[in-house]
């Protein structure tokens, strides 16, 4: 294998993971903020058909990812009203947003079918990623560092900051936060709108990074993988990151090992591999008691103030 | 016309009684009313895409003599059930469902309807009032490969498949067939992405397939993502049942487009003149249900001749590309020299050409 063949692997790994990890980065927030969305895969249409939309007609790609942010939180904060406010059920209401966002989407789209954009491409100068190696550490959009970015972020947020404090309290035990004085549902509306915004840019990265068009389902389920990669990580955000890089590297591996004809396993098998993984992952985890309390207390359970 | 969409029914209705009264008393007869379910939006770009342009085309062609509808986003199963049903108690006396999955639905409806006519797309039960057709895409598929024979310096093609089905295999080894009459070096490596549709899984198959030293690209999946791909890279690929060229004005060399109108306006006209039988169609670059886009002006003078001499050989019948000798991947002689594979046999194809890597 040369190093440019290898860069060109890791450069698809990290194509396949950067959208999960954005996605699930905004549900693991809102997981401990015990809001259970179960949407992501609605907002990240929603944000991926806005985004494609407003760079087609403007030209700008910012503006795009910006609009793609502001609509998937839009549609983030229907469900937002309906469980935070009106203690509707979670699961029922987000798999309600999913085919709302598919369906929105869709209408939204009709338009931009069969148009293209030029793709959102790498943030740093050709120059410095001219050399293999480098490409790698500089060849990449804007998308790939903020998702690295917003996983320290995150991490710090959670376990470092009291609002990250307070947030955990909201999600472990919502009785107790209210009692001493903080506003769950402000607490839960943000930790929400945040999910959405990360699934906008997630969808964005299918509509104008990778495959820079608008169809119909451009996701094609990718919101339900960021889903899982959450319980994967025990709500951890490095172990989120691990966990998306992980899921790339299996999808990549997979389409590589047919492309070079090994056909040592069944390609049928190849294609159930990442999902082999999550299963077998989640067994490990749900076997070590210690981990598998990792779930927020509060997490799907409406909160209607006793008080 | 009507649309019906699922998004529109209100809409469509209110067309539907603006039009009506107007028909009426402009003709004397009563126009002739005629539905088309789809498995897709028609904003697929793809096969869904390319039966609307077929129904648009015969719509056009027949004017107010013929009023069509058609859903769009129909499920296959007992949805596609409801929904023929509905059209048949609307008055259509013509319903052409598209997808293969519509095959028992149809057959079920087609029982308790025995004075509408039923046309699906690539199915193969039949029945009085059943008709099926499809069209001979792997003819398209073996004038690609003769372009990709010439242009390919690696003389590696990556081909993005779908599911491994006859219609799939002939087409993959169509392609090789032809490649390998201009290089018989020329090798076929194959990536199956199990979906008709998931652009990001297609782009990523695209890409490995460069990295493995694939140089044009072939697919028999749905989405323009794998054209975007060979355009990135500065490569070259075929589009699927439509010209994709806007997506890949460099890398798009030519596509295989699927043209119904043609079988629509036959079997319309059939209807109309009490003539319609039952029967089983598959056609292919002579009958123009299958054509080939506009050649790329990046593929040399030599080449283009060479891909119309194959285009034209087979719509003539002069060519025929599972002629023999053809021996399988494991070096086995399947057809010996001096005959072809039947109509029968392709359509339970199983087996891969040598210079296939799948």
């Amino acid at each position: 294998m040369t190093e440019a063949m290898a860069v060109s692997i890791l450069m698809t790994v990290i194509g396949a993971a950067t959208p999960l990890l954005l996605a699930a980065l905004g549900e693991l927030v809102a997981e401990k903020s015990g809001v259970l969305n179960l949407g992501i895969e609605g907002m990240m249409l929603v944000g991926a058909v806005t985004g494609f939309a407003v760079t087609s007609s403007t030209g700008m790609h910012l503006l795009g990812l910006l609009a793609a942010m502001a609509a998937a939180v839009g549609a983030s904060m229907i469900f937002g009203v309906l469980t935070i406010s009106l203690a509707s059920n979670q699961v029922a209401t987000g798999l309600a947003l999913t085919i709302f966002g598919i369906g929105l989407s869709s209408m939204i789209g009709e338009s931009f079918v069969g148009l293209t954009i030029a793709p959102l491409g790498p943030v740093f100068p050709a120059a410095l990623a001219e050399d293999p190696l480098l490409r790698l550490v500089f060849g990449h959009s804007i998308l790939v560092y903020v998702s690295l970015v917003m996983t320290a972020a995150v991490a710090w947020f959670l376990t470092r900051s009291r609002g990250g404090l307070i947030l955990r309290a909201v999600g472990e035990n919502d009785h107790s936060a209210h009692s001493i004085g903080y506003s769950v549902t402000t607490v839960r509306y943000a930790a929400v709108a945040f999910g959405g915004a990360m699934a906008g840019l997630a969808g964005c990265y299918y509509s104008m990074v990778q495959t820079p068009m608008w169809a119909d389902e451009l996701t094609a389920g990718r919101g339900w993988i960021a889903l899982a990669l959450v319980v994967f990580s025990a709500w951890r955000p490095w172990r989120l990151l691990a966990g998306a890089y992980l899921f790339g590297a299996v999808m990549t591996f997979e389409l590589h090992a047919k492309a070079a004809g090994l056909n040592i396993v069944p390609p049928e098998f190849l294609a159930a591999l990442p999902y082999l993984a999550t299963i077998l992952v989640l067994a490990l985890i749900s076997s070590r008691r210690s981990v598998g309390s990792a779930a927020p207390a509060c997490l799907g359970q409406p909160f209607r103030p006793s008080t | 016309m009507t649309l019906i969409t699922r998004r529109g029914l209100l809409k469509a209705g209110g067309a539907a009684a603006a039009t009506l009264p107007f028909a009426g008393r402009a003709f004397a007869a009563e126009p002739l009313k005629v539905a088309f379910i789809y498995v897709g939006p028609v904003g697929d770009f793809g096969f869904t895409f390319a039966h609307e342009q077929g129904r648009k085309e015969a719509q056009a062609h027949f004017g107010e003599n013929v009023v069509t509808t058609y859903v769009e986003n129909v499920a296959e199963g007992p949805d596609a059930e409801r929904v023929l049903k509905n059209l048949a108690d609307d008055g259509n006396k013509l319903i052409f469902a598209t997808s293969f999955g519509f095959m028992n639905p149809t057959v079920k409806v087609a029982k308790r309807y025995p004075d509408v006519m039923f046309e699906h797309c690539t199915g193969y039960q039949t029945a009085a009032n059943i008709a099926t057709y499809n069209a001979r895409f792997y003819e398209g598929r073996a004038v690609c490969g003769t372009i990709a024979g010439h242009m390919s310096k690696t003389g590696i093609g990556g081909y993005v498949a779908s599911f491994p089905i006859p219609e799939v295999v002939m087409g993959i080894n169509a392609f090789t067939l032809a490649a390998q009459k201009v290089n018989p070096a020329f090798q076929t490596k194959v990536v199956w992405v199990s979906s008709w549709y998931d652009p990001a899984k297609e782009a990523d198959a695209a890409k490995a397939l460069f990295d493995q030293g694939a140089d044009i690209l072939s697919q028999h999946t749905d989405s323009p993502a794998p054209l975007q791909a060979a355009e990135q890279r500065g490569l070259m690929a075929f589009g699927q049942a439509w010209d994709m060229s806007s997506f890949a004005p460099k890398a798009h060399l030519t596509a295989i487009e699927n043209h119904w109108g043609g079988y629509y306006i036959e079997r319309i006209q059939a209807v109309i003149d009490g003539t319609w039988k039952t029967g089983s169609v598959w056609a292919g670059l002579k009958e123009d249900m299958v054509r080939m886009a506009p050649w790329n002006e990046r593929i040399p003078p030599e080449v283009v001749k060479a891909a119309e001499a194959m285009r034209d050989g087979q719509a003539d019948g002069s060519v025929k590309i599972f002629s023999g000798p053809i021996v399988d991947q494991n070096g086995t002689e399947k057809v010996p020299l001096g005959s072809a594979l039947d109509d029968p046999t392709l359509l339970a194809l199983d087996w891969y050409v040598a210079g296939v890597q799948s």
